[in-house]
């Protein structure tokens, strides 16, 4: 870059009069950068669309071998896929986790970030690193002794174990997405619920917990969101009939051969709408922006 | 709240918002810190031979040391590509406008794929005779045979596939929590918008792309399912996770597995500790920066 683009704080006039010149050639240069990244990613996007849409064809497909089109449309797949894989039993397991898991993680993240976003005290950084910790490491790393200790108090393959297993990314997760939140709502809120002589927990429940309420949808539908794609822990300590959707829908895929892949694919479907359903409104809720703490500066409105 | 972080150690005790940490304390002391412990135990305490005989036994195996390597090979090239294309999207993106919602929103929507769902939608896709075989020998681009599945290309396509959109998600937020008020500053001074992100942007946001590679990279890390139903996972593409599986629950060998679990979790540090550790040496200056 040359001298007259240089964001040396002291800039003469000189220099400013310069200007037109260099700005005109960097208006064609980011023009040309900005087409490179809007057309890398189209091209990223329409691979992906493209793939989405194989996957649907061949789900409603009678048999689709090598041509651009099958040679016949069907939906018997998906009621195939609903008897051969018991989807209802796992639907129903599935939810039954999901739901747990978000309600128990809101309950017992949500006072924790309470005490991280108010309080001071010596081991604070030590907590927030523990919350952390499991953020920062592969499941497998951790899901492995817990899937070791569970066969040993045999929980492995009940509905607890599992629903447990999933607890332990959800609730620093709900930590870590809540503390900031609580950190944005004006203290005083809360002093004036004291003077008027409301113990912490009248307080927490009638003064903080409507005001948090946006940003507790937040983190359960994003708890949701990961909880139903948690494949590594569901997998180590689920059992025959406690598995999940995604769960199911590899061995599905691992046991290939067996199964048509048009009734693999229509599962794959079925888990994709699911997911992208709660997606969708998670996202008419929260502002993908928000994902990470940087609540503080942007005021909803 | 000045009153409270100011009061004693011993009325401390019986402050009630303090008591409201401790379900979630227990929980994690119950069901990460204590079986991460048991674990670590458990791995020096292998079905036969000395107390370090798992470790030795991992790294003087070919098929187990080497999944390491595997591991970082495919993890690391992903990492690194759903970072460096996730940067100038979400710098672009960056104003909040109904097309900055609408793009979010078509580039988030791969995370509800799952693993499996992209691969089989890729061995479809990318498969011999799959549409993109067919668009490229119809527009006469490449009529050779196309090898992106069952190989380690392919488990690198799954791994920007499904880590984009969270890569994508972490650096948006922190683009936009940048003071707008910063580049444009930079622009009244004559910056141009290359240099606006150089100086300005580029620095606040490096601890923020430090924390979206380290999280990007352990979703990459423990690369499972793909690896087994996208890669060859007898070869190329034989990682860490498969080896860990294996221990545990063909061989049913906790002990080896609680090991492998473990050298898996160092690896994993070692990398943050790594990337951490390089944005001190690269960049020195206020990193808290972003609030205008």
């Amino acid at each position: 870059m040359n001298q007259a683009t240089t964001t040396s704080p002291m800039m003469t006039s000189q220099s400013i009069s310069r200007q037109p010149a260099p700005k005109r050639r960097t208006h064609w240069a980011s023009r040309a950068w900005s087409g490179l990244v809007v057309g890398l990613m189209t091209f990223f996007l329409i691979n992906v669309g493209l793939m989405i849409a194989s996957v649907a064809t061949n789900s409603v497909a009678k048999r689709w071998l090598g041509t651009w089109l099958p040679s016949g449309w069907t939906l018997e797949w998906y009621s195939a896929a609903w008897q051969e894989f018991q989807l209802g039993d796992v639907l129903l397991v599935t939810i039954q986790v999901v739901l747990s898991v978000v309600v128990l993680s809101i309950l017992i993240g949500v006072p924790a970030a309470y005490t991280l976003a108010r309080r001071n005290f010596r081991g604070k950084k030590l907590l927030t690193g523990l919350f952390l910790l499991p953020l920062m490491i592969p499941p497998i790393t951790y899901g492995i002794p817990l899937a070791t200790l569970m066969y040993e108090l045999h929980l492995a393959g009940t509905l607890p174990g599992v629903i447990i297993a999933n607890l332990l990314p959800a609730l620093p997760f709900v930590i870590l997405v809540m503390t900031p939140f609580i950190e944005q709502i004006d203290p005083n809120l809360e002093s004036a619920a004291r003077v008027f002589g409301a113990r912490t927990f009248t307080m927490f429940r009638h003064v903080l917990v409507p005001l948090l309420a946006p940003g507790i949808l937040a983190a359960s539908l994003l708890v949701l969101v990961r909880t139903i794609a948690m494949f590594e822990l569901t997998f180590l300590t689920a059992g025959a009939d406690t598995q999940t959707l995604v769960v199911a829908l590899y061995y599905s895929v691992f046991a290939a051969g067996v199964r048509a892949s048009q009734s693999i694919d229509a599962m794959a479907m079925v888990y994709m709408i699911v997911t992208l359903i709660w997606l969708l409104i998670a996202m008419r809720f929260v502002s993908p922006t928000q994902l990470v703490s940087r609540v503080k500066e942007h005021p909803q409105n | 709240m000045m009153l409270m972080s100011s009061q004693t150690a011993g009325s401390r005790w019986r402050d009630p918002a303090m008591w409201m940490a401790a379900p979630a304390v227990i929980f994690m002391l119950a069901v990460f810190v204590y079986p991460f412990i048991h674990g670590l135990i458990l791995s020096f305490q292998p079905l036969e031979g000395g107390m370090l005989s798992n470790y030795i036994k991992f790294f003087s195996t070919d098929n187990l040391w080497m999944t390491i390597g595997v591991t970082l090979k495919l993890a690391l090239p992903a990492t690194l590509i759903n970072i460096l294309i996730a940067v100038p999207v979400a710098y672009r993106l960056r104003h909040k406008t109904p097309y900055q919602k609408i793009a979010t929103t078509i580039l988030v929507i791969p995370i509800t794929l799952g693993t499996v769902l992209i691969a089989e939608g890729m061995l479809t896709y990318f498969g011999p005779k799959g549409w993109f075989a067919q668009i490229l020998q119809t527009l006469h681009i490449y009529e050779g045979a196309i090898r992106l599945t069952h190989n380690y290309a392919g488990v690198v396509i799954s791994l920007v596939i499904s880590g984009f959109p969270f890569a994508f998600l972490l650096i948006l937020s922190y683009i936009t929590g940048i003071d707008p008020v910063l580049p444009r500053a930079a622009a009244t001074l004559g910056a141009t918008p290359f240099n606006q992100f150089r100086y300005v942007i580029f620095p606040l946001i490096l601890p923020g792309l430090a924390m979206a590679f380290c999280l990007s990279f352990v979703q990459a890390f423990s690369v499972f399912p793909s690896a087994v139903l996208l890669g060859s996972p007898a070869g190329a593409t034989r990682v860490i996770s498969i080896a860990a599986y294996e221990a545990a629950f063909e061989n049913y060998d906790y002990s080896m597995a609680s090991a492998v679990a473990m050298i898996m979790g160092a690896v994993q540090l070692g990398v943050v500790v790594i990337v951490l550790g390089a944005r001190n040496l690269f960049y020195r200056g206020p990193v808290t920066g972003g609030k205008g």
